[in-house]
């Protein structure tokens, strides 16, 4: 029986794994160790509009690279709709098109922004002063009295906007105000008194950015050309507040309409966004992604299921975990792969809450368990008697978490339910026929079975290079069908027939 | 370094032919025992069956047990019987076996003197069928056979228990022999691990070779006392032709026969093991490996007296009792 087949077997998937990860690590110049994680926002804006009948013209503002943020990909969604990009310096536009359209229509539009501090924005260049529309009386009046009134307390253009925006808002708000607030709304009326005095602003728009908000609409914002310092200072038109708060994204900077629907009524558009933090090399990479067949690959997939994938790949680190522990060292587990279960949730409840809330559940569950084996119950009635109660457990202490503010109790329903049903049982067979001290080594060997995996699994490094080099997998399966081949002695063996070995010597 | 002092070095075990787990495994069992023979011996319905059709003498059977129904009807099955063993058809390591020694005023009692209610006796029928004990959980048939009247002149030397005696068969060769002698730390099983005293056999006579009781040396039986070096097995020739022709009857390179002996019948196959366990080292004081290299060098085909006769031949030993008993008493 020649072993000459079994080691060409893993002699390739060593080398196919290898040559793999290495050219991943080339091509794509992902680096063995994982790098800074960037925060990635996704923003998708929906575009709801009423078409009649007709030909239809939508124009949707699109953010561009700015001041700590970046654009990494974007996408649309409107089937039956011509689209293209347009850019000038006032900004990026989207334009949908189409010949007919009628009723209710919907258009999708999402993009990914790295927030990335270092950012700048594009060369600014002063733009000319867009001519004042002239008041009519009496607000003409009114105008140039709230602007010398401001011009006299600053000292520069920011200041002067800042002492503007303060006079139309709040307690400060005077006569004057109210009367030119009859005319315009408030940011426009700012923009105009600032260009009637001869200082370069615009209006902008920006999303304020939170994570899981849904139906946001953009805000108004003033931007006040700084003319030393060469760049747009921002400015808060409620409260007169420089500077530009961090989970601001500006969507549009040309002072023109966010957006416009020709042929169509009740237009809007609403805003959704998500954030997430994903290593720095796979944002670049994602920047830089096309539909190639080299990227034929996981990473093709959307974020959502390459997350999943994320932690799929784990599970063969921890059943090479498992396998070391059985074959080399001789660690009993209760359940071979019960161990590797366990370890993914405390992923989910990290280690502290998931060891508490495992031997809680399990130690609750024997005594329920305990109380069954009384009833006379054939197996299968018995073992779903058990799962109820793992899942009747589950509950109350997820509750009594909640009820002592304890937030972390709330992740024990990432526990496999079965799993830890099956345990219970087999522990519990355990106990009546070879006592608790099995019970605790079975149980204890599957704890640090799960402890170990769980470090394994959890390690930044281990998850970085199992997720962005699958090559590793084929890796992985080489290392397991090499222990599967040890006939070597296992390490507690060691220990085991250690006084085989001592009998020699009285002789 | 004190808990370094409980550890060996694994060149020292190989110096000794030790063999671990994984070399079990995978260079005997996996090589010599057909998956496919498996069922043969993890029922053993099947084994009792088939030790019937090549001649190989077992417990007698009282019945069988194969539907929920049937357990109702244990009662009428089992009178007329003073003392029988019911036991899972795919148990494993012992377990799910209820020894019952003798019926009085219908309660049953077994060899502790725990006495059991024919409603237990009825539970427990119906917890094996559903599959407690067997492996994997599949739904299993519960085997009650009569109850053997063991060996008097092994009585002394076991505590509740029947003893067993375990037999290497490799290749048909019978290579390593221990009796498991049950104690009140093993509740009366013959489970080494549950504390269990195994006694090394020599291959050639039956006597005792060495004690072990919880992987470490032992000289007498710690409930009755009785001294082990004084242990012989009778009828050990015919026992081990019995063991060595388990080998044909089942086709399995390397098998773990269980034995006992019984007062009329003599040596009686209990059950067979596919995976049997390697505490058979610990209790002959000596690695499997280099009786495992002689057999495989020996062709097939060879009849079963001669394989019984070539193992006695060749792995006769010294008995290490009376040895290390004189030692003992001269440093005391």
């Amino acid at each position: 029986m020649s072993r000459l087949p079994f080691y060409i077997i893993v002699g390739f998937l060593l080398v196919a794994g290898i040559a793999t990860s290495v050219h991943r690590h080339i091509q794509f110049e992902i680096p063995w160790v994982p790098g800074e994680q960037r925060q990635v926002w996704e923003i998708e804006a929906v575009i709801n509009f009423n078409a009649q009948n007709g030909p239809v013209q939508v124009d949707l503002a699109l953010p561009s690279h700015q001041s700590g943020y970046r654009v990494l990909t974007e996408n649309t969604a409107s089937s039956g709709y011509g689209l293209a990009y347009q850019a000038d310096e006032l900004g990026r536009r989207a334009q949908w098109t189409t010949r007919d359209a009628a009723g209710s229509q919907q258009l999708y539009y999402s993009v990914q922004m790295l927030v990335s501090p270092d950012a700048r924005p594009p060369v600014q260049t002063p733009p000319g002063l867009t001519s004042a529309t002239p008041w009519e009386s009496p607000y003409d009046s009114a105008a140039s009295q709230l602007i010398d009134r401001a011009w006299a307390r600053s000292a520069n253009n920011a200041t002067f906007a800042r002492e503007l925006i303060l006079d139309l808002n709040g307690e400060r708000q005077g006569e004057n105000a109210r009367l030119l607030l009859t005319q315009e709304a408030p940011s426009t009326l700012i923009v105009r008194l600032l260009n009637q005095a001869g200082v370069q602003a615009r209006e902008v728009s920006g999303l304020l950015l939170e994570d899981g908000r849904r139906r946001q609409a953009l805000s108004s914002w003033i931007q006040v050309f700084d003319e030393p310092a060469n760049q747009w200072a921002i400015f808060n038109p409620l409260t007169g507040e420089q500077g530009q708060p961090e989970n601001l994204l500006l969507w549009e900077t040309g002072g023109r309409a966010v957006l416009e629907v020709e042929g169509g009524t009740n237009s809007r558009v609403m805003f959704s966004m998500l954030t997430h933090y994903q290593p720095a090399s796979a944002a670049v990479r994602n920047h830089y992604s096309d539909d190639t067949l080299v990227n034929f690959s996981i990473h093709s997939l959307p974020l959502e299921e390459q997350a999943l994938f994320q932690t799929i790949l784990l599970i063969p680190i921890g059943a090479l975990v498992v396998v070391f522990l059985r074959v080399l060292v001789g660690i009993k587990t209760s359940g071979t792969f019960m161990p590797v279960l366990i370890a993914l949730a405390f992923i989910q409840t990290t280690l502290l809450t998931g060891l508490i809330g495992f031997l809680l559940i399990v130690a609750v569950g024997l005594i329920i368990r305990n109380y069954l084996s009384y009833l006379n119950l054939l197996l299968v009635a018995r073992v779903s008697a058990v799962i109820i109660t793992v899942i009747a457990i589950i509950s109350i202490f997820t509750v009594l978490a909640y009820r002592m503010g304890l937030s972390a109790g709330l992740t024990v329903t990432f526990f496999p339910m079965i799993i830890l049903a099956w345990t219970i049982e087999r522990m519990s067979i355990l106990w009546e026929e070879e006592g608790p001290k099995q019970v605790l080594i079975q149980g204890g060997g599957s704890l640090l079975t799960a402890v170990l995996a769980y470090l394994a699994m959890n390690n930044p490094w281990v998850r970085h290079i199992t997720f962005n080099f699958l090559g590793v997998q084929l890796i992985l399966m080489a290392l397991i069908l090499l222990l599967g081949n040890y006939t070597g002695y296992r390490l507690l063996e060691l220990r085991r027939f250690k006084p085989i070995t001592d009998d020699e010597k009285p002789s | 370094m004190s808990w370094l002092k409980d550890w060996t070095w694994p060149g020292r075990l190989q110096d000794k032919g030790i063999i671990g787990m994984n070399r079990r495994n995978i260079r005997y069992i996996g090589r010599y025992n057909s998956r496919r023979l498996y069922p043969l011996v993890d029922d053993k319905l099947k084994t009792k069956l088939l030790a019937q059709q090549y001649g190989i003498t077992t417990p007698e059977l009282i019945g069988t047990v194969a539907t929920q129904f049937g357990v109702k009807h244990i009662g009428d099955m089992l009178t007329g019987h003073n003392g029988f063993v019911i036991k899972p058809a795919k148990g494993s390591g012992g377990k799910g076996i209820l020894v019952i020694e003798k019926v009085v005023d219908n309660q049953f009692v077994k060899p502790s003197g725990a006495q059991q209610t024919l409603e237990d006796v009825e539970r427990h029928v119906s917890n094996i069928l559903s599959g407690l004990y067997s492996l994997g959980g599949s739904p299993d048939v519960a085997i009650i056979e009569t109850l053997i009247n063991f060996e008097e002149s092994l009585m002394a030397y076991t505590y509740e228990g029947v003893p067993d005696i375990r037999v290497i068969v490799f290749k048909g060769y019978p290579v390593m022999a221990m009796m498991r002698l049950s104690t009140a730390a093993s509740d009366g099983k013959a489970n080494l691990h549950q504390g269990a005293v195994g006694v090394g056999l020599n291959i050639a006579t039956g006597e005792a070779l060495r004690g072990v009781q919880f992987d470490r040396p032992c000289f007498s039986h710690p409930d009755t006392g009785h001294d082990l070096a004084s242990l012989v097995v009778p009828q050990w020739d015919t026992l081990l032709n019995l063991a060595a022709g388990c080998y044909e009857m089942t086709g399995l390179g390397y098998l773990g026969t269980d034995m006992v002996l019984d007062r009329q019948h003599g040596p009686m196959l209990l059950e067979l093991n596919a995976r049997p366990g390697l505490a058979i080292q610990m209790t002959n004081g000596e690695g499997l490996r280099r009786r495992l290299d002689l057999i495989e060098r020996q062709p097939e085909g060879v009849a079963v007296e001669e394989r019984v006769a070539f193992a006695q031949h060749h792995f006769a030993r010294k008995s290490e009792l009376v040895e290390t008993s004189d030692t003992t008493l001269s440093s005391a």
